[in-house]
Order: structure tokens, then sequence, then C-alpha cells
């Protein structure tokens, strides 16, 4: 690590406090499929900005604050109106409403450019690296003035989210519930908007837009792939959030030394880091990560590969050899390896336990197949290849329900026997 | 003065009948342009099951909306127990038809049950240990409390049910709204919602549920509202449920009406 | 193959402390470019964007234009490191198209495996990549002094800049896209309209729904240099959305949205050539918001001020006609010459008493209703007439709704005046039969509506 000073130490917290706000609001944002309301509304702002400029003439937080909640919840109530007036598709509207705002602040900035010192590009990246530069006294202490106005963000939305957190959850998940119960999901809705644009606009100035939009999303649906439960989802979020702020911090100032650079954007950086967690959780989370999709796929696959060869050995045994070849030398030692299967003098044979098993299969095979025959006019030789799968997945109650309904059937449609119990075929 | 329609006449005069949960006077709903409820004059008695029925599109659900203030009627009057919606809020429950809601939502069934008592918990106030343990209960009545920690993506379709049912108990209402709770439930669940919803019946509740099974309306209900953009019959199930009267709320659709025309047949012969 | 000189002239007038306007204003030639250029641009993006905005992905492309930035930044840094122009346009934008569709495969990859709503996984693309880009441009600045200062210009635009090279390949690719739209029209359509339907009918969905994603980033790609990628999105999503008001029809919508997109650009790119200081991706953006808010209100499909015309229109019609109808109703009852008064008829309800005065001031009007001295209310035999007309539609209605209800009651339509028109000359007799023959039974089927004797309230 090359050299960690107190201002970096400010950056970072600077970032975190950023981040855990942003991604608090997220959690909601997501699971009401409002996440690119986020980015709308971190775009929309910048008229808001430059309007506030050209009234104050200053670049004072106050007025810039102010412009730019206006123009945030302004997005989210005509994004609203144009798609209920218009019958305007809510995604395109917000579409419509936030690139023409934006397109407004970018021409209105280019129109004060003589004006007021006033970039756009600062609204995208943000000045993180320089926020230790500007501070305020606070009980002694000289502490960044982006510290203090995110710090005050972050308490705002943990005391709203905290306080009005169940309210919130039911409007997200059932909104007619939620109005039953007179909880005004239309006013919880604008609370959410207000509160991201407020979250937005105290970001600004220092991360920029990009990483508030990232940690908006980012986040909350990394922690969205960790849990199934908004509580442990909310956390997972801020841990995420607070992560990918150290994490991105440290690749801005190391990374681009490898390739013998100074430093890069640190809101760039963050963003990308939120990716890389995202990336992380998105592999190896529990039960929705690709890993755990992949593993229970090719644990199926196996259990079906050995049940296909415990079969297939049982088919052998009703003495039809020309019927299928013979598993693998694979799958037979692994059935021997789980006590299904011996290797005898006359070849391999099915132990009791295997036998057992096998009659099972077999006889869910020939019912399906009688089934599929009788009752769903399925043609015999087509039925072989749906009953082969069927069989896999069938229970024991559906397997005596099908055995009901045919009224006990001897034969499949191939006029083989169905067998009734484990005694070796005759 | 005719009203052809309806065996069960609604006393004339604004002034409804004391014992109504619910009295509905001259309601009109429309959807854009088209009106899906006209002129509904209803009013639903207090303690008793009571099925809607009604084609698909007959504005089944948007009567149970429209009562509950969710849609807004163009016209008409709504009184709850004799007094307007907003004063009677906490005494109503409302279970909304499943597909209503995402169930990928994050959440498990003790939390969705825990829902219903919000409103009683109240603004700005958390859930505590006394709302989980009745919420844990409510799961109980309905047989999933082995399931209450389950993520609601993971119960099938008769369990999401039940589980929405199990929110609304916990509620605790005078009157509840349930619409097609009944629709594409395994047999255990139907026979499970049947049984509570005597339960609440016996225990003095009204309980109002949107209903497509023609064939089990007499066994299950003891009043009736045959619905079709207006209403066609209000009453008993025993005075209006018959052929003629489902004739005027289905129109010709034979097969659903043999059914019925068979269910009823062999109730009288009973 | 390309001109490096006229390039490189091109970016050092760029560069040039930010008056590359001058060039534009120097040179009448440039701004029939420019012109040229943004208009097959606006056009290209309006056609693509109106089948995503009818898929409800109006946004993909707000993904889409965010993920081409670290492309454009790595292809910098890969061109220069193996000794090309770093700057040569065309190495840039196969960079940007690069990163664009592994942007693309990550929300397909996110859609088809996790159960993320997709706004979530266009919002992980946009701002992963974006920030990723963001971070890139902070390295290259960093290379052989301040060359880099032009890539930001893709953030947000540098249309002016546009030289006919760049026409050229806007035009090409404009008629590869409309090309593409007109061969797989068909299919398009059937995909926006029913995506399962499609799938049934064996069309390879995936195929489709991939082509025209890879559609919106070619799309992003070329207006990247015009408007670039903060406002490519709006070309994608405003002239669309805008053209969806003119028109019910989808290949009228997307030619609409193309001319819409059109116009929006050349009249932008003209209006900024003239006025300096206003930045030409910004106006062009605003132009079309304006063709948007003119279209919302004025669409004749369905705009607002229509839509609420013919609301109005409705009401009134109804309005009457419920007059019309209690004047015949009271009539039939056998009321004294059927008179009524306008308290009376208000106390009725048959009409909101705000809007009776202005249905009973219609018919008398339309000559419908006279006033009696005594000022009471009473039909015309014309009235009598279109009264008669009205009431039988109406019974006609009941009947309809009893015989056939089960088959379509959301097909009736109370208020059309020709209840042939909606159900057909056929049905209509056959209802008319079994009316007559019903005699004096069916005449009780009128209405809904309790008629209360005279002189008393409902």
């Amino acid at each position: 690590m090359s050299a960690w000073t107190l201002i970096d130490a400010w950056i970072v917290a600077t970032a975190i406090l950023t981040a855990l706000s942003c991604a608090l609001l997220g959690n909601f944002l997501l699971v009401r499929r409002l996440s690119m309301m986020g980015d709308a509304i971190t775009h929309a702002v910048l008229p808001g900005l430059a309007i506030a400029f050209l009234v104050t003439g200053s670049r004072d937080t106050a007025p810039m604050l102010i412009g730019a909640a206006v123009a945030g919840v302004l997005t989210a109530v005509l994004t609203q109106f144009i798609s209920h007036a218009g019958r305007v598709e809510e995604s395109a509207s917000m579409g419509v409403v936030f690139t023409t705002l934006f397109a407004l602040g970018l021409v209105l900035m280019v129109r004060a450019a003589d004006k007021v010192d006033l970039d756009a590009s600062c609204v995208l990246y943000g000045a993180l690296e320089l926020t230790p530069l500007d501070t305020v006294r606070l009980g002694g202490f000289d502490v960044p003035r982006a510290f203090v106005i995110n710090a005050a963000a972050l308490a705002l939305n943990a005391c709203v989210i905290g306080l009005l957190y169940k309210e919130f959850l039911v409007g997200a998940f059932d909104p007619m519930l939620s109005a039953a119960q007179g909880f005004r999901p239309q006013l919880m809705h604008q609370a959410l908007m207000v509160l991201t644009a407020v979250t937005a606009v105290a970001s600004f100035e220092t991360v920029g837009s990009i990483l508030v939009v990232a940690m908006l999303i980012v986040p909350a649906a990394a922690a969205r792939l960790m849990t199934q439960r908004m509580p442990s989802m909310i956390a997972w979020s801020l841990l995420i959030a607070a992560a990918s702020s150290v994490l991105g911090h440290l690749g801005a100032i190391e990374a681009p030394g490898w390739f013998g650079f100074r430093e890069t954007s640190t809101a760039g950086m963050m963003a990308v880091a939120a990716g890389g967690w995202f990336g992380v959780a998105l592999l190896f989370a529990p039960e929705q990560g690709l890993l755990a999709q992949a593993l229970r796929r090719v644990g199926l696959r196996f259990r079906i590969g050995l049940e296909d060869a415990l079969a297939s050995l049982y088919r052998h045994e009703e003495a039809r050899p020309a019927f299928r070849a013979g598993p693998s030398d694979f799958w037979l030692r692994r059935l021997w390896r789980r006590g299904l299967a011996e290797p005898g003098s006359k070849g391999w044979t099915l132990t009791a336990r295997g036998r057992a098993r096998a009659v099972e299969l077999v006889r869910t095979h020939r019912l399906w197949e009688r089934y599929l025959v009788d009752a769903a006019n399925v043609r015999p030789d087509q039925a072989h290849h749906a009953s082969e799968r069927l069989e896999h997945i069938t229970s024991s109650d559906l397997l005596d329900g099908l055995d009901t309904a045919l009224d006990r059937p001897a034969r499949d449609p191939h006029g083989r026997v169905i067998p009734r119990d484990s005694r070796p075929a005759p | 003065m005719t009203w052809p329609w309806s065996i069960h006449t609604p006393p004339a005069g604004p002034e409804h009948a004391a014992s109504a949960a619910v009295s509905i006077h001259d309601m009109t709903v429309a959807y854009h342009r088209k009106p899906v409820l006209w002129d509904v004059d209803l009013d639903i008695p207090e303690g008793r099951l009571v099925a809607v029925i009604g084609p698909n599109g007959a504005g089944k659900s948007t009567l149970i909306k429209a009562v509950l203030g969710l849609v807004k009627a163009v016209s008409g009057d709504v009184r709850i127990f004799g007094e307007p919606l907003e004063r009677r809020r906490a005494w109503i429950g409302y279970v909304p038809q499943r597909e209503s809601v995402d169930w990928d939502f994050p959440v498990s069934a003790l939390d969705v049950v825990a829902m219903g008592l919000y409103r009683e918990i109240g603004w700005f106030r958390r859930v505590r240990a006394p709302h989980r343990a009745r919420s844990l209960d409510a799961l109980t009545r309905v047989g999933m409390e082995s399931f209450a920690d389950r993520q609601i993506s993971q119960l099938s379709g008769g369990q999401q049910q039940r589980v929405f049912l199990a929110r609304a108990l916990v509620q605790d209402a005078r009157l509840y709204f349930m619409d097609e709770p009944l629709a594409g439930v395994d047999a255990a669940t139907e026979q499970v919602i049947i049984r509570l919803l005597r339960e609440l019946r016996d225990a003095g509740r009204t309980v109002v549920v949107v209903h497509h099974d023609l064939q089990t309306v007499q066994e299950y209900f003891d009043h009736v509202i045959m619905l079709n953009t207006r209403v066609v019959a209000a009453g008993p199930t025993a005075e209006v449920f018959h052929r003629d009267n489902l004739h005027k709320t289905y129109g010709g659709r034979l097969t659903l009406l043999e059914q019925a025309a068979q269910a009823v047949a062999d109730t009288a012969g009973r | 193959m390309a001109d490096w000189g006229l390039v490189a002239r091109s970016l050092m007038h760029s560069d040039a402390a930010g008056h590359w306007w001058r060039t534009l204003s120097m040179q009448d030639y440039n701004t029939r470019v420019v012109a040229a250029g943004v208009a097959l641009l606006g056009a290209a993006c309006g056609a693509v964007g109106a089948f995503m905005v009818l898929r409800r992905k109006a946004l993909f492309g707000d993904a889409i234009s965010h993920a081409t930035l670290p492309g454009i930044g790595l292809a910098f840094i890969l061109a220069t490191a193996m000794g090309l122009p770093g700057k040569h346009l065309p190495i840039l934008l196969a960079g940007a198209a690069c990163t664009a569709l592994v942007g693309m495969g990550v929300i397909l990859l996110l859609r088809h495996r996790t159960r993320l709503p997709e706004d979530a996984a266009l919002g992980i693309v946009l701002s992963v990549f974006f920030g990723a880009g963001v971070a890139l441009l902070g390295v290259i600045q960093q290379m052989q002094g301040a060359s880099a200062a032009g890539l930001e210009s893709f953030i947000y635009g540098k249309t002016a800049s546009m030289l006919a090279e760049d026409g050229r390949r806007i035009a090409i690719c404009a008629a590869m896209l409309a090309a593409v739209c007109a061969m797989l029209f068909k299919e398009f359509r059937a995909l926006c309209f029913d995506p399962a339907f499609a799938r049934a009918q064996g069309w390879p969905v995936r195929a489709l729904d991939a082509a025209m994603m890879g559609m919106v980033v070619a799309a992003t790609v070329i207006g990247l240099q015009a408007v670039g990628l903060m406002l490519v999105v709006a070309l994608l999503i405003v002239p669309p959305a805008a053209a969806r008001f003119w028109t019910d029809d989808l290949r009228a919508m997307v030619l609409t949205s193309a001319a819409l997109g059109a116009g929006s650009g050349v009249v932008g790119a003209l209006w900024s050539a003239m006025e300096p200081n206003w930045p030409a991706g910004g106006v062009i953006v605003l132009v079309a918001a304006a063709a948007f808010i003119v279209s919302m209100l004025f669409g004749r499909a369905r705009g607002v001020l229509h839509r609420f015309a013919a609301h109005l229109r409705l009401e009134r019609r109804v309005d009457r006609q419920h007059v019309l109808r209690a004047m015949y109703e009271a009539g039939e009852q056998g009321r004294e010459a059927a008179a009524r008064s306008a308290a009376d008829l208000a106390r009725s309800g048959v009409v909101p008493p705000r809007r009776l005065a202005r249905a009973l001031a219609g018919l008398k009007r339309e000559g419908a209703l006279a006033r009696l001295p005594d000022d009471r209310w009473i039909l015309t035999p014309a009235g009598r007439a279109l009264a008669a007309r009205v009431v039988r539609n109406h019974r006609l209605w009941e009947l309809y709704l009893i015989r056939y209800a089960a088959i379509a009651p959301t097909h009736v339509d109370r208020d059309a005046d020709m209840i042939e028109h909606v159900l057909g000359h056929d049905m209509v007799a056959e209802l008319e039969r079994i009316m007559d023959s019903a005699g004096a039974q069916a005449l009780h089927l009128e209405s809904p509506h309790r008629i209360a004797p005279a002189g008393e309230g409902r």
C-alpha cells in the first residue's frame, strides 16, 4: 500500500456514508421495480442545479440542494403524470422525462457557462478526491463538508426507513392491501422519490451521479441474490456498499500503478468494485448463484444417470438383453460403491436394495407409458421418451394415483410386465 | 313499479336495512370509457357467507374493489355497517387475487401474515413478538405453521392462498372481502378454506367471496349475488340460485348451466 | 483507406479550446453534412426505438449507451499501445460496440438466470460499465499529455465535428437498420405483440430478441459522436413515444417515429449551427421533447385532448339518451301527457343535476324536446321517434346480455348509437324477433333503473 493518509481515510469515510445511504434506499427501489428511477432522478437533477446557479449565481449548498430536490421530485411526478394522462408505459415515460430534463440542464449550463463556473462532468464524476480540502469546524475538528452533508443524508434515510419500514414494505409488496389499510401507498411512493432525490443531491457534489446510481442499484441487487428476506437483504446491501467503497478507493490508487499510471477516478472505481462484488454474489450466492444452480443441475443429472443404470440392469435381468446396451463401467462402479449392484461370476447383478429401487423406477416408467398412451393419446413410440424424464421426478403418491387411475394395469403398451414388488423378474 | 330480475327487492328509498353489513346504492363504475358496473343497488346482510358469481368480465372483482375504494366509482354511495368506508376501514379484511402481488418478494410467509396487523399496529410502530405470535397462530389455523419461515415463492399456489387467508384472519375483521380464494387451489386447501369461512360466519362475521365454481355455490354459501355488469339477482341461495337467474347471468353458456342445473337438482332431491 | 489528415485536422480544430462551433458556422457544406447525418441518425433511432418502446424495454438503450464508454477507453488504450492512431473514430466505435455487446450479454444473462427484475439488470450494467469507463478515462488522461480530452466528447456528443466520412458511415448504418426493420417487420411485430405466441409459432424468439437488441447497439454506437451517449437514448425513446399518440398501427408508428426523429435532428442541428451557444445534442433532444408534448396534447389516436373530447362527447350523448329514455318510459307508464319538470327529472337521478340543464338544452336545440308554458318538458314527435330508437336499442342490448352475456359481456357498448354496427344485422334481427314474440313480457326488461311512481323520488 503506497501512502494511505488521513486524506484517503476521509475520502473513504465520505464514500462509505454515501454508499450506505444510497444502498439503503436501493433495497426498496429494487423490490418496487423502480431501480431505473434512481438513474432517471440523478440525471434529471441537472437542470435543477443549473437553475439554482443561474438564480443565485453561486455554488452554495442550500440553493443547489433545493433546486436539485425539486427537479428530482419533478421527475417522479412528471413520469407518473405522463404515464397516466398519456397512457404511456411507465419506463418509456420515465425515459422521456429524464432525457428531456437532462438535455435542458446541458443547454442551460452551456448557455450560462460565461456567468458561472459550472461543469456537467463534475456532476457526473464528482470530485471525491477533493472533498478533504473543503472542511468545516465541527466540535473543534476540521471535518470535510461533504462528510457532514452525507452523514446528514444517511441519518435522514435511516430514520425514515427505520420508522416507516413496515409501511414501505407493505406498500411495495401489496399496494392494494396497503391502500385498504389506509397507509396511502401513493404517498409512500412519493416519499421514496423525495428521499432518492435528496440523497442523490447530497452525494452529487462529492461522488457524482455514476456512483449514486451504482450504489442505489448494485448493492441491493447483489444482496437480493444472497438472501430471500428483506432485513438480511438490507444488511447485505449495506455491507456490500461499504466494501465497494473501500475496495474502490484502493483500486483507484493502486490498480493504475500496475500499468505505470498514477491514480484514477475513485468514484468510477467504486462503481466497478460494486460490480465486482455483484459478480461474486452472482457466481457464489448460496441458492440463487450460478454455481449453486449448476451444482444442482449436475446433481440431478448424476442421479438420473445412476437411476438409468439401475433400471437398465433390471431390464437385463428380465432376460431381454437385446433391449438395451448395458450401463457403462463408470455407472456400474458407482452403483457398486452405493451397494446397489455387485459384480458376480456372470456379470453384474442387482443387490436386494438395488432391485427394490429398480423395480420402483421401472414400474414408474411403464405406468407412465401406459398412462400417456391410454389417457393422453400419445403414440407408444413417443411415450418412451416422455416417461424417461417423468420417472425421475414422480413422487410415490403420484405413482399410486397413476396406478389407481389406470386400474392397476399388468402390462405397459409394449407388452412388458409392470412389476409390483422386488422379486426377481420372471 | 317493476323489478323483474330480482326476487330479493331492496327496500325502497335511500335508507337501508339496519342489519346490512354493506349497502350499495346506485353505484356505477367505469374503466376508461366503458361502464363495468351499472346502477348497482345491493344490501349484503350481516353474518352470512356470500358468493359473488357471474361470467368473466362481469365486474365481480370490480365490485369488491369499488366497495373498498380501490377503484373510484363514477357515482353511487357505499355504506359499511351504516357508515362511510373511511370510518369503518378497521372492520374490513381483504384478500386480493393471488396474481395481484409479486411472489418473488423477499419476505417469509410469517411476514406476509403479519402485514394483516399493520393497521392495528399503526404508523411508525414496529412488529413485535406478540404480533408475530398472533401471526403464527393464524398460520396454524390454516395448517401452514411449519412453513412460517419459508420465502413465499417456495410455496405452492394453494399454500400461497392459505397464507393470504391467514393474513385476513389475523386482522380479526367483522367483514371480509375475498377475491377468488378458491381459484386454482388443491382440494385440501379448498377444504381448509371452506372450513375457515364457515368458522368465520359462525362467529358472526360477514364474508363476501368472489366465486367461480357454480357447482359448489349451494354447498358452500348461504347468500348469493349474481352479477353481470348489473345485479341480476341477490338473496338467500335457496331463493335466487335457480336456473332462470343463472340463465340471465350467464346467458346461453350451456355447459356451465347444465352443471349448475345438475347441482340444483341434486340439492333439491336431498 | 481513410483520410487521416482530415481526421487529424478536424480533431485539432475541435480540440482548439472548445471553439468547434466556429468551424461549423464558417462552412455551409459542413452544416449540410451535419444536418443530413443527424437526420439519418434520428430516423434510424426512431425506427428501432419504436419496437423497444412497444416491448416495454425503452430503457434498454440507456444501459447500452452507457456501456459503450469503457469500450471507447479500451480501444483508445489498445490502439495507442499498438501504435495506431488512438483517436481514429472507427476504432473507437468498434470498441464501443464491443463493450455494448458485452453489456447486452450481461443483461440477457441476468434476465434468464436470476430473479432480479429486468430494470435492476439494466441499472447494474449501466452504472458498472459507465464507472469502468470513467476510471479508464481517468487513466487515459495521464497518457501523453491531455490528448484524451476529445474522448469525453462521446459523453455529451460533438455534433459539429461530423465530417462527410462520418455522415457516410451513419448513412450506411441507417440504411442497414432500415433494411433489417423492413425484412423482419412481421417477426418483430409478433415479438412486440405476443412473444409467447411467436415462440409457439416456432419462431426463434431469442434470436429475434438479440437481433432487435443488436440494432439498438448499432443505432447507439453511430449516435455516440453526434449526440453523445447521454442523449442518444433520448432519440431511442422520445420520438417513438410521441409517435404512439398519432397512430395505433405499428407500421405507421415506426414511420412516424423515424420522421419525428429525423425532423428533431435537422431542426436541432440547424438551430445550434445558427446560434453558437446552443449545444446541438441538447437542442436536438429538446426539439424532440417539444414534439412529444405537442403529440401528447394533439395526437389523433391517443392524444390527451382527443381522448378528453371523445369522453365529453360520450358523456353528453349518454346524458341525452338517459333523458330521452326517462321521458319515453314515463310516457309508457301512461302518465298524463308524459310531461316532466326539470326538478322531477333531477330527482329521479337519470342524469347528475349539474349536467341535466345542458342535456335538456341540447335536446331542445335538436328539436327533440319542447318546453311547455308551465316549464315542464315534453317530447316532440321527432323526439318521440328518437327516444323510441334509443329505448329499442337499449332493450336489445339487455336482451343480448341475457341471451349471450357469457360470450362477450365486454363487447357490450350500450351507448353505441347503432346497435347493428356492433352486433351485426343478423343478430339484431334475431333479438327483435325474440323481443316481439315475448310481447308485453319483454317490455318489462327495459331497465335496471327502478322507475318510481309519479311524484315520488327514488
